[in-house]
């Protein structure tokens, strides 16, 4: 930066505004998709059907997100969404975490079998069907623990976290816990998780997200009644299932109306929650990554 | 003075564990044992019962039975499945999906890591990155949601703007674009991380020289980047070319209409299908088998060229 004036010449300048343009034209294609839906969630459906809403709203209504809550299915696929990703997540945050303190002490006899003990299963799995049988016969079925059980112990977050604990966090720190008599719950405790609170927090995001998006578990081992929010909207989005029961009665025109404007705004109810956290973790993606990627 | 003393001892054997037996040292250990506890337990029960369950692929299991209590009937399913009437085209759908995904996808994430690598003014990289990462967020159903209304016949964007009246979703031609355009526009900004995250590691002073040396953007680009990103582009391209066989089930499945299976039809959902669906149990654990099998065949055979022609290898 110091001496930008003289280094940065001619060529540098114009490449410099090539790849600004490149990339804002990326920005768009990346961003335009999801500006147009939310667009289209507060526009009239027919001023959308003619492409008036393009750029801005047309007609402006919020009558969609109120029919969203306003349907018993999607509310409570809604509030079940919520349950499980509160719920995932801390399961998924106190699982990792006892798997990866203490695979992450040097000292742990045994500390390299148990390591391939948990990593023999992020490559090899018994399959859909041979996990379905185990998890029905231990009771999963219609159970909202079918979501997590099945899926084990994170072992992408636990290296992560355990490649954090072992380069980040002071070594000392924990010889003088251990000097001042702290057994290893104390460690753990008073030490280890205070002092990881930023890769904490990439993995309650990545579990948020996980929990929050995920549909397909449920579709295998939930009654209708328990499905979350994304899977009720299958039946909106997807296939149309749920949105002529939503719309029965209503005239064809009125129909097909409030149909597109629900599809529209259940789709950013959905993705909404999840858009709005992952910014505030953004800068320890590449330290976490590369942390993961370093020791396999 | 006493005290001093105690503390020193103390450290040393903090520091030095190995001094001690290997019984003294599991039994001081224990409470990390019991941290581990639950997670093994689960881990057992979920990850590998069903790998021991997997023999009923060569078994005729029956629900009322257990893994080992069904008739024994050898490689039956596997016959069933290469003589089923749709094998052929299941095989290569699968195929083609994955090795087409993959020639496309592949190289996207590392353009533009390059590109976002040298943008200089920090606060717009940063927006840069934020965006390109925010549909890695979105749930497959919302993607697939927003794909089928884009290409709805009936006002759908895309026929917006091409002025047609086209349904995309019935033309089995338009199916593997549909599938893989979807898939670069979500995670070709995510896969950047990786290779972003390695070009950080590069010594500035190294660019420093070559801008004292004359050479341009494209230049710094084509001798610094590339050649420190070539060992995890290799890495990637393995792990990546170990899963040809193993499409993303989700999307397909929400994707796939009646009129678009001849090329839509793969068979992650036919194991679905058969299996969930079905209860066909032994049957579609041998399908599974079937394509983790290939899987692993892959991964072998990619790793072993890497090897020899690049000197990386990742297993």
């Amino acid at each position: 930066m110091k001496k930008d004036k003289k280094s940065v010449g001619l060529s540098d300048r114009a490449s410099d505004i090539v790849l600004v343009v490149l990339c804002t034209v990326i920005m768009l294609i990346i961003a335009y998709p999801l500006y147009y839906v939310l667009v289209a969630s507060v526009s009239d459906p027919y001023d959308v059907y003619a492409g008036k809403t393009f750029l801005l709203p047309s007609q402006f209504t919020v009558e969609g997100y109120v029919r969203v809550f306003q349907n018993s299915d999607l509310l409570r696929g809604f509030f079940n969404s919520v349950l499980y990703t509160v719920v995932g997540t801390i399961y998924s945050l106190v699982t990792v975490y006892i798997t990866a303190y203490p695979l992450s002490r040097k000292d742990l006899p045994g500390r390299k079998w148990i390591s391939i003990f948990f990593i023999i299963t992020m490559y090899f799995g018994g399959g859909l069907i041979p996990t379905y049988l185990v998890a029905k016969n231990t009771g999963l079925l219609g159970n909202m623990w079918a979501l997590f059980l099945p899926g084990g112990v994170g072992m992408g977050n636990v290296i992560i976290v355990r490649n954090f604990f072992e380069n980040n966090v002071p070594h000392e720190l924990v010889e003088a816990a251990q000097i001042d008599g702290a057994d290893d719950f104390t460690v753990f405790l008073r030490v280890i998780v205070p002092l990881s609170r930023s890769i904490m927090a990439v993995i309650v995001v990545f579990s948020m997200v996980a929990f929050w998006n995920d549909w397909f578990t449920a579709l295998i081992y939930l009654n209708e009644a328990q499905y979350p929010f994304p899977l009720v909207m299958r039946g909106i989005v997807i296939s149309t299932e749920a949105l002529s029961k939503m719309t029965s009665g209503m005239s064809y025109a009125e129909a097909n109306r409030i149909g597109e404007l629900v599809k529209y705004a259940s789709m950013i109810v959905a993705a909404a929650p999840m858009l709005a956290i992952y910014p505030f973790v953004q800068k320890y993606f590449e330290q976490g990554f590369m942390s993961g990627a370093v020791k396999g | 003075m006493q005290k001093t003393s105690a503390q020193a001892g103390a450290k040393k054997t903090a520091l030095k564990p190995h001094g001690k037996t290997l019984g003294r040292r599991i039994l001081e250990s224990w409470q990390l044992y019991a941290l581990l506890l639950i997670p093994v337990v689960i881990t057992i029960i979920y990850k590998y019962v069903p790998m021991y369950g997997i023999q009923i692929a060569f078994r005729d299991y029956k629900p009322s039975r257990s893994f080992f209590g069904s008739e024994w009937v050898g490689w039956d399913w596997f016959e069933r499945f290469f003589t089923a009437p749709n094998f052929k085209r299941m095989i290569v759908n699968t195929v083609k999906l994955s090795l087409f995904g993959l020639l496309w996808s592949f190289p996207v994430p590392i353009l533009l890591s390059l590109a976002i690598n040298q943008l200089r003014f920090k606060k717009y990289k940063r927006v840069v990155q934020t965006v390109l990462y925010a549909p890695h967020f979105i749930s497959i159903m919302v993607v697939c949601g927003m794909i089928r209304i884009f290409l709805s016949p009936y006002g759908g964007l895309i026929n917006l703007l091409i002025g047609q009246q086209i349904d995309f979703m019935t033309v089995p031609e338009a199916f593997r674009t549909i599938y893989i355009a979807s898939g670069i526009w979500q995670d070709a900004g995510w896969g950047t991380i990786i290779y972003l995250a390695t070009l950080s590691a590069v010594d500035p002073a190294l660019y420093e020289a070559a801008k004292i040396d004359g050479a341009s953007m494209f230049q710094r680009i084509l001798n610094i980047d590339i050649p420190e990103l070539t060992p995890m582009i290799i890495l990637q391209l393995i792990m990546s070319a170990s899963g040809i066989m193993s499409v993303g089930f989700e999307k397909v499945f929400l994707l796939q209409t009646d009129l678009n299976k001849a090329t839509s039809d793969v068979i992650a959902v036919y194991v679905y299908e058969q299996g969930i669906l079905d209860h066909a149990y032994s049957y579609s654990t041998a399908i599974g088998l079937f394509n983790t099998v290939i899987n692993i065949i892959l991964l072998i055979i990619v790793n072993q060229i890497a090897k020899k022609t690049a000197d990386v290898s990742f297993v």
